[in-house]
């Protein structure tokens, strides 16, 4: 193989030659575990995170038990068909150190990174399903899909660094398109030719990327690390585009979806409840399908404007302009919008359970990492903030638990599942919110 | 307030140029739309419009969208989006519509290579698209990648496809990369060189990259003379792609991406639909257009103008009768209807999704239009008072008393609430009402020592405020030169630009012309990086506190 380039071996394929020609090794086949999907095969790990806002109303939120069987308070109630696929940690905290606390902000921040940021606008380090992104991410036709239930491009809990947003989809019809239009590959097709086309884009793309390396010694650093990002980006796809020349393994779960309905903008609850469980059952599939293993979708997060039917304030407005009811030990309003947050948790998990893969279900196979961006909204708290996991990652952690940090780090949960998916960490998160001890309660 | 005027008004006293003046060499990403608009002036807007784009969102910065395309980066999944919508691009430009004049010649045969066709192909398409004369090697390069998939594909036409998307995904096409050059006129000094200057001229007043005449006046050196780039710059003023560009920058200004995903309840406004929405952003966009343009008046009568133009959507929110299509028409003085503020599109996008928010609208007319900086609300605030307002308190006014007695809250809200309570006889969608829940409303109040005693008086006192002028100078400024202004750095001409556009009497065309003739608009601040030739990169140019001639 000696000078024998991709380039040139993919040139060779282009002018004719046998589309048998092995590739040299690809970095996409050297860091994923368990990816053969042929029959017998053992079904990939995967990562997938969920988001819901403003936090919780505490008293009726977190169970009075912990360990198993645990009680279910008011607005964890609809998770009751969910509850032994789940674990839920209460009485963690997140560490701002010298840090301002940056309301709705600060919370999400340190759970998804690790790091407390400095300002509003600041998005230090890179979130978590980044990193198992790179870890598990490499074999797929998606290294890390983002959808939002919003329908705001903008609501995302997912970035590379702080100037590169994982930008989520919210169209539906737009989702469809991307996942299962032309270039979705059915591994469950009886035959498979590989497409020409892709052989041309795939060579277009490498002179492209050739072609324009000189452009890096005209820049200075900031812009130099935009632009190595941009050939990373262009590598990586050159990549993912040798995958679409091999042929999948069956997956006997995969099935292609139809078309979905397509829906207006707006935060009716209603609505975005119905976006929310159009864009899991599509981006569900596409995990199904193997299209990727690392996967975030954002019901609602920080600042959430989701709105309730005849009622004048939004979910943020509410859980700062309606009064605590003392008898009801909540704000009854913005306890409505938890609670409809938890109906689509559960929603979301339960349509984990009903993809069937091998003996189980893909619940087996994955690990889900919830989580808010406050604990009581009103006062912007931190202290407390409530997550979740779903699933067994693989039969890797125990569920139907609920743990109780004592007031130990939230980012542990972060280490834990960072760990589960393969990362070799020792510590995870700066400052404060530094730890090396994962949750070994949930831990088999 | 007053010291921020005479930081920027106040320090120079004559109207000459700057000359030293200088801007920052930068890399921006081309937003959506830019690149959108591109793709419809090179192939046509049945190519464009039929593809979304998929460059991913910019970020606010310092005011504007636009500003973070300095900073933003991509990703390999959203490279993967604009791949695909590249390809999609290219399968419409080679297909059998449009293949005949998109394409300058016809190859000898459709199942084989032709590499005279894809040369010529490649020479003209890929200098609008690179916004440059390709090098001879790049374009040997493309020649012999589309023959290539010519004969992979036996097809001609599906070989250039394959150009075309490598083209539009290509480093070069997506980022503007600016490029310095030594500047003969100020030795030791770096200018933008010919093309940059060419694309970033291009993406402030058109907001898409150089048409063939522009790279054409790159090419020969005209625009790097003071005569050649003023004819230049005249020249673009007058082309009808002009629109393009203040709809671009007035859109960002206003915040109307906010549009994109915009909704009402529909229990509290029924009748406003996505539709009604959609045409509230375009009933602005049109009276900007008809207002700075079409008429070329004053920018501050944008905020008491009665002329605009209503779809039939908006004639039901506005209670007039309905015309089909959109129509010029002029709100009678007493509608309380004059000017930008009291459109759907400010008062809807600037509310809650069931009712109005003073705060809100008074937040924006702060930061949007007078570039005054609103902080964040304490974390910890005291949100008691708030509670449960009183079912005596029927108006916003009186609930938002309580921000007033409130320490942590007043100092803030002192300066948004009082101008958005003087919107406040129009409703969350925009509506006009007389009363909230049966009480009257009172909309008296003042903006920075202009009393008023209804939202006729705020838009005299907006229209008067020193601010106001001085806001969009400083924006239309940044938006131009791609990045956030430097208020050390930039003060001298910003002031000269004040002054220019206030003797103008604030025309927005004339601001145009003078910030695309500004030294500091091509004199660059900084070089990058050293020098082709291995030089050292000059020392920046010291900024004094007058350069007058």
């Amino acid at each position: 193989m000696n000078k024998l380039s991709r380039r040139r071996v993919l040139r060779g394929m282009l002018n004719g030659s046998a589309i048998a020609i092995a590739l040299p090794l690809l970095d996409c086949f050297l860091d994923d575990n368990g990816t053969a999907l042929a029959s017998g095969a053992p079904m990939p790990l995967r990562f997938g995170t969920w988001s819901w806002g403003l936090g919780m109303s505490e008293a009726l939120f977190v169970p009075k038990k912990t360990g198993a069987n645990y009680d279910l308070p008011p607005e964890i109630a609809p998770l009751q068909p969910i509850q032994r696929h789940i674990n839920l940690f209460t009485n963690y905290r997140v560490f701002k150190d010298a840090a301002p606390n940056l309301c709705h902000h600060t919370g999400w921040v340190i759970l998804r990174t690790g790091i407390a940021p400095l300002t509003a606008i600041n998005r230090p380090g890179e979130t978590l399903d980044v990193t198992v992104a790179r870890k598990i991410g490499n074999a797929t036709r998606f290294r890390n899909l983002s959808a939002t239930a919003t329908g705001d491009v903008r609501d995302s809990f997912s970035y590379e660094n702080g100037n590169t947003l994982n930008t989520p989809e919210f169209s539906p019809i737009r989702f469809y398109h991307r996942l299962f239009g032309e270039d979705f590959q059915n591994p469950n097709a009886p035959e498979f030719k590989p497409d020409p086309h892709v052989m041309v884009r795939k060579s277009v793309l490498s002179g492209v990327l050739e072609e324009s390396k000189s452009l890096n010694k005209a820049l200075g650093s900031d812009d130099r690390a935009r632009m190595d990002q941009y050939f990373t980006g262009l590598r990586d796809l050159e990549r993912r585009m040798d995958l679409q020349l091999v042929k999948p393994a069956p997956i006997e779960s995969c099935r292609a979806p139809p078309s979905p309905e397509d829906l207006p903008a707006g935060l009716d609850a209603d609505l975005v409840s119905k976006r929310h469980r159009i864009l899991t059952d599509l981006m569900l599939m596409a995990v199904a399908c193997d299209q990727t293993r690392v996967f975030n979708m954002y019901y609602a997060g920080a600042f959430s404007a989701t709105t309730q039917p005849g009622y004048d304030k939004p979910h943020h407005t509410a859980t700062h302009e309606e009064a605590v009811v003392v008898e009801e030990k909540c704000q009854p309003h913005v306890s409505w919008y938890t609670r409809r947050a938890m109906e689509e948790w559960a929603y979301y998990v339960q349509a984990l359970g009903r993809i069937k893969e091998g003996a189980g279900t893909m619940l087996d196979n994955v690990l889900i990492y919830a989580m808010t961006d406050q604990s009581f909204a009103k006062v912007h708290a931190i202290e407390g903030i409530p997550m979740f996991t779903a699933g067994t990652a693989g039969g890797r952690i125990k569920t139907g638990l609920h743990v109780d940090g004592g007031g130990s780090q939230g980012t542990r949960l972060g280490l834990t599942a960072l760990r589960l998916m393969g990362v070799d960490l020792t510590s995870w998160g700066t400052q404060s919110n530094t730890t090396s001890r994962e949750i070994s309660d949930i831990l088999v | 307030m007053v010291c921020t005027l005479l930081l920027v008004a106040g320090c120079s006293s004559g109207t000459s140029d700057p000359k030293n003046s200088t801007s920052p060499l930068r890399m921006r990403l081309m937003s959506a739309q830019q690149y959108s608009t591109t793709l419809a002036f090179v192939f046509g807007t049945d190519v464009s419009d039929s593809v979304p784009s998929a460059l991913p969102p910019l970020t606010r910065t310092d005011g504007m969208l636009e500003l973070g395309a300095a900073s933003i980066g991509v990703t390999s999944d959203q490279l993967q989006q604009l791949s695909q919508s590249a390809a999609a691009v290219a399968a419409k430009v080679v297909d059998e519509k449009h293949r005949d004049y998109l394409i300058p010649c016809k190859p000898a045969a459709k199942d084989a290579a032709d590499p005279a066709c894809a040369r010529r192909f490649v020479q003209s398409t890929g200098r609008l698209l690179y916004r440059r004369r390709l090098r001879p090697d790049e374009i040997t390069r493309w020649v012999n990648e589309a023959g290539a998939a010519a004969t992979r594909l036996k097809d001609f036409y599906a070989g250039l496809a394959g150009v075309i998307e490598g083209m539009l995904v290509s480093p070069e096409v997506i980022f503007i990369v600016e490029h310095s050059e030594a500047d003969p006129r100020r030795p030791g000094h770096q200018r933008l060189d010919a093309y940059s200057l060419a694309s970033r001229l291009s993406f402030f007043l058109w907001n898409a990259a150089p048409d063939d005449e522009l790279l054409q006046s790159a090419e020969n050196g005209e625009i790097q003379t003071a005569q050649g780039r003023a004819r230049v710059v005249d020249r673009m003023l007058a082309s009808s792609r002009l629109e393009n560009g203040v709809r671009a920058f007035f859109d960002d200004l206003l915040e109307f991406d906010k549009f994109n995903s915009l909704a009402k309840d529909s229990v509290a406004y029924p009748t406003i639909t996505g539709a009604t929405l959609a045409d509230a952003r375009e009933q602005t966009l049109r009276t900007v257009v008809d207002h700075l343009l079409t008429r070329n008046l004053d920018y501050r009568d944008l905020f008491t103008t009665h002329a605009t133009f209503i779809s039939m959507n908006l004639a039901a929110i506005y209670g007039i009768p309905a015309v089909p299509g959109w129509t010029p028409y002029e709100f009678p003085a007493e509608t309380h209807r004059g000017g930008m503020l009291t459109q759907v599109s400010f008062l809807a996008a600037h509310a809650h999704p069931a009712r109005s928010s003073a705060t809100l609208r008074g937040k924006a007319l702060r930061e949007l239009l007078l570039c005054q900086k609103v902080p964040a609300p304490p974390p910890n605030v005291d949100f008691s008072l708030l509670e449960d307002p009183d079912s005596s308190l029927h108006t916003a006014r009186e609930r938002l008393q309580v921000h007033a007695k409130n320490p942590s809250c007043a100092g803030c809200h002192l300066i948004m609430d009082p101008m958005g309570l003087a919107l406040e006889k129009f409703d969350g969608a925009g509506q006009f009402r007389e009363t909230e829940k049966g009480a009257a409303i009172d909309t008296g109040g003042n903006l920075d020592g202009a009393p008023f005693s209804d939202v006729d008086g705020l838009n005299r006192a907006l229209h008067d405020h020193p601010m106001l002028p001085t806001c969009l100078v400083k924006r239309v400024y940044s938006y131009g030169t791609g990045g956030p202004v430097s208020m050390g750095a930039d003060r001298n001409v910003l002031a000269y630009l004040m002054q220019r556009f206030a003797q103008a009497g604030y025309k927005y065309p004339d601001l145009l012309r003078d910030i695309a003739l500004s030294s500091a608009f091509s004199q660059i601040r900084e070089p990058r990086a050293v020098a082709p030739d291995g030089t050292s990169p000059s020392p920046p140019p010291q900024v004094t506190a007058l350069n007058l001639p």
